[in-house]
């Protein structure tokens, strides 16, 4: 933002917390309540919350002061700082991947060529987090989950990564900003009505994303590690109050902000037809339209959460193996083609 | 100078690589998992002491006798009347279908034959409570796969059944309706056309489960060829019910040992699966429920009029005796074996039921599976706490 900038370093860093704090917050919120809360509630022929304000609306406020009030409780034989820092660094890793998401032209957290980069990167680091709640439990579950996660996520990081690749050959840049303006000042064999969002050049990398981003996320038909049918909840199993809410903040926020990627990657992000790509309005709307294609895609990732049954830990790696990464890898080898042949 | 011969280099080379030979196999010790009595697949207390390599087990025992309430001793100072109640709760999913072979063995000690009334609704409540127990394992076999969705759409429509159930007993899990020589009550006005539109309801459901369960890749994935239970094991282990009849044998109590119920006034068939897996099991319930409902309408055409209850005395005293009669029941075969000394109250009661001995496979099924898999199996397998332990 043109006045951050000037800003002194701990204003302008202090509008970037607030700012992190609301943008992960207010997303995990909103996605609790219409999607947890509400959709599937609809899909399971119920209504969900309904006494708590206006058709429930405040039923997120009620469960945060719940677990508030519970007892942060400490297994005996628990590694007691890696237990207590498991949380932090899991929602670390989310704090992280949303300061590269932009939300209009010039709202953004930092404007980095490196953004899709980093992103990747600092994803990884929820593993480490669900590691230490997994061995630090000292629970035979919690182990197991712990384990089977970082197998999963290890193995879905590649496709993952390999289906941003394609995008980044066609946008030409890493930076988010850059791969938005690619597609809002992009064309379709010169018809630039809707500009070229990549999800069409781009729908089996779009494709791999999802379903890669499921697995990143533990969300079922992929949450063979919190599988709570038969490891209780996994790597969360030991933990209460304040922790256990951390992360479910995480789990859920992790979502919104995959899901903002990949907006982002494949949807236009903050863009929308009709507008110049230029224009100011953007630094306002932007914000909202990327919430809702948020919503869009996030809704797909619930909707297959609550409808498919679960791989089992080797199916899963198969599917990421023996076919996410050769399609993504062919994917890719399409993409540079194409893009030098054009 | 003497040259080494072709045979002593290669006996040397030979010796140096068994020197050079490391065991790669990484050496670890078991770990011992304890599934329950506390888990939630395990529905209730049935624990499972599984000892792991990895995530593949070595060995699983099943240790039951966490919810044990005693039933057979407790029928022993329980007048014959009062026991139903009693029973009610073994498989309280189903807990018309316990009363009915308790009853059927006092009819028999004491010679008497409810009228055929009260042996045609019998048998629809026989059958209605094999639909209301077996819809459920439809849904929760989903959950123990991993899908949540599912269990919602079963106990939403089980609850018709258990309203039908309320409007003839006054109890939607526990009726105790059944009473030796008749049943209690009639039907209430207009019970039968609505029933027949809660069959209808249920077939629906068993298409929405095909849909949504049966269909599904990842459940076949997950269930085909996981925990196969060859015929003869099966039968050597005492399984019985749909889980014997997912190995191929064609065996059901209902139509080859018809007692007390009307199953042979209708048409229905047995179904039986060839594979003995878990999806078998699951796949063979699922026609099951169908037929159930089938013979439900059926029999709901059929009924005939006259009185629900035969001439017994106001106190019932079984003459001195013994009987046995088992049934075919949600579960599989349930039977009791009461030895009268011509009492008011029964001198001894044996309970046979069926998941008692359908679990009694799980250590022979459960080697060298993957804890996954465990949950898959057992919940194919599908037993009730209460009809394991009693």
């Amino acid at each position: 933002m043109m006045i951050l900038s000037e800003l002194a370093y701990w204003e302008s860093t202090s509008l970037r917390v607030v700012g992190g704090l609301a943008a992960v917050l207010l997303m995990a919120g909103t996605l609790v309540y219409i999607h947890l809360f509400k959709l599937v509630s609809f899909m399971q022929s119920r209504l969900g919350p309904m006494e708590t304000g206006p058709y429930g609306s405040l039923q997120l406020l009620a469960e945060v002061g719940k677990f508030l009030q519970k007892e942060d409780i400490f297994p005996r034989k628990a590694d007691r700082f890696v237990f207590a820092a498991a949380p932090f660094v899991i929602l670390m890793s989310t704090f992280l991947l949303v300061v590269v998401v932009p939300g209009g032209p010039d709202a953004w957290f930092i404007d980095s060529d490196l953004g899709i980069y980093l992103a990747m990167a600092v994803s990884s680091v929820s593993v480490i987090g669900i590691l230490m709640a997994g061995w630090g439990s000292a629970n035979k579950y919690s182990l197991m989950g712990g384990l089977r996660a970082t197998g999963q996520l290890i193995a879905y990081e590649l496709p993952l990564i390999l289906a941003v690749v394609g995008v980044v050959i066609q946008a030409g840049t890493m930076n988010m900003q850059g791969i938005v303006l690619a597609q809002a000042d992009g064309s379709i064999f010169g018809w630039s009505g809707i500009g070229n969002p990549f999800l069409l050049t781009q729908a089996v990398g779009f494709f791999v994303f999802m379903i890669a981003m499921q697995a990143e996320l533990t969300q079922s038909p992929f949450d063979m590690p919190v599988a709570e049918s038969e490891l209780v909840t996994g790597y969360m199993t030991e933990y209460s109050g304040m922790r256990f809410l951390m992360f479910f903040i995480g789990e859920f926020a992790t979502a919104g902000v995959f899901s903002a990627i990949a907006a982002v990657l494949f949807l236009g992000g903050w863009y929308v037809p009709g507008i110049d790509s230029a224009s100011n309005a953007f630094n306002v709307i932007g914000p909202l339209v990327m919430l809702g294609k948020v919503v869009f895609l996030s809704f797909l990732v619930f909707w297959f959460r609550f409808t498919f049954p679960r791989f089992r830990e080797d199916q899963l790696q198969k599917l990421a193996w023996k076919f996410l990464i050769p399609i993504a890898l062919v994917n890719i080898v399409a993409t540079g083609i194409l893009k030098v042949a054009f | 100078m003497t040259a080494i011969s072709d045979q002593q280099q290669l006996s040397y080379i030979a010796a140096q690589a068994a020197d050079a030979r490391v065991n790669v196999e990484i050496e670890s010790e078991g770990m011992t998992l304890n599934l329950g009595p506390q888990h939630p697949a395990t529905h209730g207390t049935l624990r499972i002491v599984a000892k792991l390599d990895g995530e593949q087990v070595i060995k699983a025992d099943p240790v039951m006798g966490y919810m044990h309430r005693g039933y057979e001793k407790l029928t022993e100072v329980r007048t014959y009347p009062q026991v139903t109640t009693l029973i009610n709760r073994i498989d309280w999913l189903g807990s018309f279908a316990n009363e009915v072979p308790f009853i059927l063995a006092a009819e028999k000690l004491m010679e008497v034959e409810a009228p055929p009334r009260a042996q045609w609704i019998r048998t629809i409540l026989f059958e209605m409570s094999r639909i209301a127990n077996v819809v459920l394992f439809l849904g929760d076999m989903a959950v123990q796969v991993g899908a949540v969705t599912p269990v919602f759409f079963a106990f939403r429509d089980r609850e018709h059944i258990l309203n039908q159930m309320e409007a003839v007993t006054g109890g939607r899990f526990h009726p105790n309706f059944d009473r030796i020589g008749g049943l209690k009550d009639d039907l209430p006005a207009g019970w039968i056309d609505e029933t027949h539109q809660v069959m209808k309801k249920m077939r629906r459901f068993c298409d929405e489960m095909e849909n949504l369960v049966m269909g599904n890749e990842i459940f076949q994935a997950r269930s085909r060829g996981i925990g196969v239970i060859p015929a003869d094991v099966g039968l050597s282990y005492g399984l019985s019910g749909a889980n014997i009849r997912a190995s191929g044998v064609d065996y059901d109590l209902r139509r080859d040992n018809p007692c007390g119920m009307v199953h042979d006034q209708t048409d229905w068939k047995v179904w039986t699966h060839p594979d003995g897996d878990s999806f078998a099991r699951f796949w063979v319930r699922l026609q099951e429920v169908r037929e159930s409902t089938s013979i439900v309408d059926q029999l709901l055409r059929t009924m005939p009029s006259g009185p629900i209850m035969a001439k017994v005395p106001r106190i019932i005293k079984v003459p001195a005796g013994e009987a046995y009669v088992e049934t075919e029941n949600p579960l599989g075969a349930m039977g009791y074996y009461i030895v009268s000394k011509g009492d008011l109250v029964p001198f001894r009661v044996k309970i046979r039921s069926a998941s008692f001995s359908n679990v009694s496979i799980t250590p022979w099924l459960l080697q060298g599976v993957y804890v996954p898999d465990i949950i898959t199996i057992l919940g194919s397998l599908y037993f009730i706490l209460g009809d394991i332990d009693r």
